[in-house]
């Protein structure tokens, strides 16, 4: 392994995309203002120069054509990478992505494999107000036929685009708002990573903290809260929300007998109720206590700071979770 | 503000609208270069009385409990067996679900069409035309498809074209306008043919737009749009050939107009006697396109009722066999719903895999 290096979360996407751009003559990124501007959060900036019209290309504002346009090129042989600037611009696409990539492959009898990858950004904090902040990674978890990606680490930052790349089948990356600056090392050769496993990125034994993209953060701040109260939490990063990798998570409340999940999506019918449901399915006799959630206040997401953190999961309400789960 | 001549006008328009052979089964002047050869309209003929024969059995399928829901082409075989006699093997066709005359010339089996429409998706990986697109049910979802092959073909350097077939009331979608405008902006080798069958499900074309063709929507995207007589194999035809020919040379994209008319129901679960007058139907019998070719071949002294009955015969016959060895294949076991669904199946989803299994699949 080579030496790390300081980098941020955004340097890792745009890594990515470039390493992709130079192994294989196939991928391309495509969407609006990934040329000349550099990206709306600044991830492509310099790709242009480096690799030309024809493999970074501007698009009009045509959501749902641009991300059909790449299912047919994908089955045209190339290895596209759409870029969708942030997840609410994917609801006009919504015909394309679940109506249409995630069933070719059912539709044409196992014939036509779509190997697409759509990037978006996701998530609150940025002061975007409420039609620019959705979480809607785990309803796009809903959808079979799909792969559902959220790197919350540079590693994974680095790394699942890679893997997605070589997936035959259509994969969603969703990249938290709140991480594209985040900064920290990383070894200079950083590969592909796996997109099928959650993580463990904190061991304990007391009470499992679940959760993953943006949230991650918040909750290892939680943890370390926790351990100053002598409570040792367990933080497990689902990384993939689709295919849910159920054995992580099953096993650290095992371990634990506590679960608190947390995410920024609304509560109802959201990637936490599921995480709940499969616990209860899968886990009930191992549990000391029911499974608690910290989520997204049902509300859309306000512009004003102050309200727009007060609809979000914050560090106290992780430690009140747990907490409480615990009987303190 | 006053209006001065000469600088107020930015863009004027005409459309061309291509006929060779009118209702009659005469030629309206003089035809394309294939044209003088009789086996080449003999097989337009052809392809077109295996379409209907096609339609014929696979109505007659689904009337009798043995197909499932069924968009019959009546009508409009010059439309799909002209679009794709012009087309060449390596070409890409991405249809909407009227095109069977044009899957079936460019080597889809019968057989496979029958699977497919009888709910078996397996009749959709074909055998042969390997590139070409499974039908789309969706309307006009796969026309931003048809661009995106397009460039994967472009950039792939040969001389290749994709060809998207949709009907008139997907010319309203949204899709199919944004896939329009960055055909044009990127110069793309596609060809967009439009079958207006003058009604949209209950809908005529009139009320879906107020635009005198749907040629001129081409226009707006900055690229040429044509209209063409769509009961005219010949003109259809010569008409997608010189599109794709255009494509080929670099010149881009072209959306086609081909004027056809639905003569039967929307599918096999509409009942159009209740919205459309059928006077207007029966006036429409009279341009048919079967009738118009055998016309004008037998004018031609070129068609001999031996040689039709002969044709008949084989077409039914390729037809009737067809339909037995689709409905000689065992359907697929219950755990195949999950054969489809992602190139290796995901472990959280084995649980519902077996659980499909031991209800009695295999």
């Amino acid at each position: 392994m080579s030496q790390p290096v300081e980098t941020t979360y955004r340097e890792c996407v745009k890594q990515a995309i470039r390493e992709a751009m130079i192994r294989d003559q196939r991928v391309f990124l495509m969407g609006e203002d990934v040329g000349h501007y550099g990206g709306c959060y600044a991830v492509s900036k310099g790709l242009l120069a480096e690799f030309g019209e024809e493999r970074i290309r501007d698009t009009p504002l045509s959501e749902n054509a641009f991300t059909g346009i790449g299912i047919g090129a994908a089955l045209g042989g190339l290895r596209p990478i759409v870029e969708i600037m942030t997840v609410n611009f994917s609801f006009l696409a919504l015909d394309q992505i679940i109506n249409n990539a995630a069933t070719l492959l059912h539709m044409s009898g196992g014939a036509f494999n779509v190997p697409l990858v759509i990037r978006m950004a996701t998530g609150a904090g940025r002061q975007l107000a409420a039609q620019h902040s959705h979480s809607m990674e785990g309803w796009y978890a809903h959808i079979p036929g799909l792969k559902v990606l959220t790197p919350a680490t540079l590693e994974d930052a680095r790394g699942m685009l890679w893997t997605a790349l070589e997936d035959p089948d259509p994969v969603l990356i969703f990249e938290h708002v709140m991480l594209y600056n985040r900064s920290g090392t990383l070894a200079a050769d950083a590969g592909p990573v796996d997109i099928a496993k959650a993580a463990v990125r904190r061991e304990g034994s007391d009470v499992s903290l679940l959760t993953y993209g943006g949230a991650l953060y918040k909750t290892l701040e939680a943890a370390d809260k926790l351990a100053e109260e002598g409570i040792a939490a367990e933080v497990v990063d689902l990384r993939v929300l689709r295919p849910l990798d159920t054995a992580t998570i099953v096993a650290s409340v095992a371990r634990t007998r506590r679960a608190v999940v947390i995410d920024e999506g609304w509560r109802s019918g959201g990637v936490s109720a599921e995480i709940a449901a499969r616990i209860m399915e899968q886990a009930f006799w191992e549990l000391d206590a029911p499974v608690e959630r910290v989520c997204g206040l049902e509300v859309p997401i306000p512009y004003a700071a102050h309200l727009e953190q007060a609809a979000l999961p914050q560090v106290e309400g992780i430690v009140a979770a747990a907490r409480r789960s615990l009987g303190r | 503000m006053a209006r001065q001549p000469g600088h107020s006008i930015v863009a004027r328009f005409s459309i061309e609208a291509v006929r060779c052979i009118d209702a009659a089964g005469r030629a309206v002047g003089p035809l394309p270069g294939f044209a003088a050869d009789k086996r080449e309209l003999a097989a337009l003929y052809r392809g077109m009385v295996l379409t209907r024969t096609f339609d014929q059995k696979a109505v007659a399928l689904q009337r009798t409990g043995q197909l499932g829901t069924y968009a019959s082409s009546l009508g409009q075989e010059a439309v799909a067996v002209g679009l794709a006699s012009a087309m060449r093997p390596e070409d890409v066709l991405l249809p909407s679900f009227r095109e069977h005359g044009a899957q079936l010339w460019r080597g889809v089996a019968a057989e496979e069409l029958f699977r497919y429409w009888g709910g078996d998706e397996r009749g959709s990986d074909f055998a042969a035309a390997r590139a070409d697109w499974p039908v789309s049910i969706p309307v006009a979802s796969h026309v931003p498809h048809a661009v995106g092959v397009a460039w994967a073909l472009q950039l792939g350097g040969a001389p290749r074209v994709a060809v998207c077939v949709l009907g008139d009331a997907a010319t309203s979608k949204g899709d199919f306008y944004e896939a329009l405008n960055l055909a044009g902006a990127w110069a793309l080798p596609v060809v967009f043919l439009v079958c207006n069958n003058r009604w949209g499900i209950s809908v005529p074309v009139e009320r879906q737009t107020a635009a005198g063709t749907l040629a001129q929507k081409a226009l707006a995207a900055g690229i040429e749009g044509i209209q063409v007589d769509g009961n005219d194999v010949v003109a259809v035809r010569e008409v997608v050939a010189g599109a794709l020919d255009k494509a080929r040379r670099g010149g881009g994209a072209t959306l086609v107009e081909a004027l056809t008319y639905r003569l039967g129901d929307h599918t096999t679960a509409d009942d159009a006697s209740r919205y459309r007058d059928s006077a207007e139907v029966s006036a429409r019998w009279h341009e048919e396109p079967v009738a118009r070719l055998r016309a004008f071949l037998t004018a031609q002294g070129l068609w001999s009722k031996d040689e039709e009955e002969a044709l008949l015969g084989e077409c039914h016959a390729a037809i009737e066999a067809a339909a037995e060895a689709y409905r000689a294949t065992p359907p697929a076991p219950p755990t195949a719903i999950f054969d489809s669904l992602f190139a290796t199946l995901p472990a959280a989803l084995e649980a519902q895999r077996r659980e499909v299994a031991r209800r009695g699949g295999d």
